[in-house]
């Protein structure tokens, strides 16, 4: 036992990464799961319909389902592929997609105990140049489906990987120019310097995309050239012409079957959440609160949001159809009016998940965006997005680094 | 063997094989994937030093920017596999004792000049982005606007390159 206790507190470190990038993966490709569940009944009752609702309550189990089904499915090859090239591209997607979380921060305080001595921070790694990281990963993003498109040896996915890396390399300019205003007013690389250069007593006054309260200069320009580019960089509605159906079919992973096309769709999932953190931290406050400092009975919002759910899930739950759901409903909603009452009883604890309350409330409401998008807007033509990208996100961007940087000169010379 | 020794000679052996994978493959678009990973394990190495900045700037601009055009081109024209001719005599003869006699005078020189190495980049120093650019904008500020000037006519000549095809 004691050798046990003495390896974990010299090689503590190593281990305790491991472990926090194995429940990283864990949440983050449980919360991609779900977040298709969410697209599909998103856009299902914006289109008057009920969407998944078979599987499970509410269609809760669909995504399991899916899962299932990607994994049984028979992984067909087409012939006359390049056999390494073929493989290669839906690790690469899926690798660079996860990779890129590593960086992000989830919350400011460590946790208030220690592993065998060492601090258990809310992040893998805080590296000084956070930001240029996920850009080095994004900018190797690309590769996944240009290579998938080439080694599938067929026509479709051929033209659906070529306008996708024109595509990308076209919005990643402006995709990085947009972000240097927000990296002119932190005057750092690192993504938590970012976050704490936006803190202020008047709340949300003080975030880089009304940036007043700091004495900065507003990025609301910056900002929306920033998530243009993003949906863009992504491949999301309505810039998804890499697989535009009915030109390409489905565009580059058109070839690819069963849980190497799923694989494609972890990364393209994992990535809207990598971006929608991007655009929290960047440009709403990270894990700042809306609401002035002083304002501590904002405390008690998450409570006052999770009871009521709860105990709407447990109501909605004992007139379920169905008698599984009558059992899981009441359950789930017994557990979020227990964590929210938890939350009122223990002012620690919810001192504590501000932080990565407000984080990931933004970051849900970006995910939203991304699928209230897709419900609403029609896919540009494709000289339509080489245009938006080059005449006019990019030279606005440039424009905004210009004010931004007069701006941030005018107030340091005096 | 310490951990920052054996993440260095990793990230050589991926930078070195790599290398040999870049002229040793038949399909360009292999041969691209290969220096994409000398690029790599090159920032690798890179981050080891302590160079941060120059670490990610590597990733992005070569392993990024310029090897993406470089699948572009070769995925646009359709590229087939190489086809392989007899080497020439000068390379048959000369090639190998060319090189080890190039690779010897390399290595001479680096071990001659190692001892007056000054303040030799030590394991977990970590370089300040901001004194980069610190330096680059007052030291050396007159190559770095000459480079800049350099790429806009690089920029301007393909502009008007196209133009003229066009015409």
């Amino acid at each position: 036992m004691n050798t046990v206790t003495q390896f974990l507190t010299t090689y503590g470190f190593w281990v305790l990464t491991l472990i926090k990038i194995a429940l990283l993966l864990f949440i983050v490709l449980t919360v991609n799961a779900y977040l298709t569940w969410f697209e599909r009944k998103v856009v299902a009752h914006m289109q008057s319909r009920i969407g998944p609702h078979r599987v499970g309550p509410h269609g809760l189990l669909q995504p399991a389902a899916d899962g299932l089904k990607f994994l049984f499915k028979e992984d067909a090859m087409p012939a006359g592929v390049d056999k390494f090239v073929y493989l290669l591209a839906p690790f690469l997607a899926l690798t660079l997609a996860l990779a890129s979380l590593a960086v992000i921060p989830w919350g400011p305080k460590p946790l208030p105990f220690s592993f065998f001595g060492h601090e258990i921070d809310l992040w893998i790694t805080n590296p000084q140049i956070g930001l240029l990281v996920l850009f080095s990963i994004t900018a190797l993003g690309v590769y996944g489906v240009a290579l998938a498109g080439w080694a599938s040896n067929s026509k479709y996915p051929l033209l659906g990987g070529l306008r996708s890396s024109a595509q990308m390399i076209s919005y990643e300019l402006s995709l990085t120019m947009s972000v240097v205003g927000v990296l002119l007013m932190a005057n750092s690389f690192s993504l938590t310097k970012i976050i704490d250069g936006q803190a202020s007593a008047y709340g949300f006054l003080g975030w880089n995309i009304i940036g007043f309260a700091n004495g900065g200069f507003t990025q609301v320009v910056g900002f929306l050239c920033f998530f243009i580019s993003a949906i863009a960089e992504t491949n999301r509605v309505p810039f998804d012409l890499p697989e535009a159906e009915s030109e390409l079919v489905a565009g580059f992973h058109t070839e690819y079957s069963s849980f190497k096309f799923a694989m494609f769709f972890i990364a393209e999932y994992t990535s809207m959440i990598t971006v929608s953190a991007l655009a929290t931290i960047l440009f709403f406050g990270g894990w700042h609160s809306p609401f002035p400092e002083a304002w501590k009975f904002t405390w008690y919002l998450p409570s006052v949001l999770l009871i009521p759910a709860g105990l709407w899930v447990i109501y909605d739950g004992i007139k379920y159809e169905t008698i599984f759901g009558r059992i899981v409903l009441p359950g789930v909603g017994t557990a979020v009016t227990a964590i929210g009452l938890a939350l009122v009883l223990f002012p620690q604890v919810n001192e504590y998940i501000q932080g990565p309350f407000w984080l990931l409330g933004k970051i849900f409401f970006f995910l939203f965006f991304y699928v209230w998008a897709r419900g609403t807007l029609p896919r540009f033509r494709y000289d339509q997005l080489m245009d938006i990208g080059w005449k006019l996100l990019l030279p606005v961007s440039i424009a905004n680094v210009v004010v931004t940087a007069g701006f941030v000169l005018l107030r340091s010379g005096k | 063997m310490t951990a920052p020794l054996l993440i260095f000679f990793v990230l050589a052996a991926l930078a070195v094989a790599g290398a040999v994978s870049l002229i040793l493959q038949k399909h360009p678009i292999h041969s691209a994937l290969s220096l994409i990973v000398v690029m790599v394990a090159l920032a690798g190495l890179y981050l080891l030093l302590g160079a941060e900045f120059v670490a990610a700037v590597q990733i992005i601009v070569y392993g990024g920017a310029i090897m993406v055009l470089f699948v572009f081109v070769i995925m646009l024209l359709n590229a087939g596999e190489e086809e392989r001719t007899d080497f020439s005599k000068l390379a048959k003869f000369a090639g190998l004792p060319l090189s080890l006699a190039l690779t010897g005078l390399l290595a001479a020189a680096l071990i001659h000049r190692g001892a007056a190495v000054q303040n030799p980049a030590a394991p977990g120093m970590l370089a300040d982005t901001s004194k980069i650019s610190l330096l680059l904008f007052s030291t050396f500020v007159y190559p770095f606007e000459l480079t800049s000037f350099l790429i806009l006519v690089a920029i301007m000549g393909a502009l008007v390159l196209a133009q003229r095809e066009k015409n």
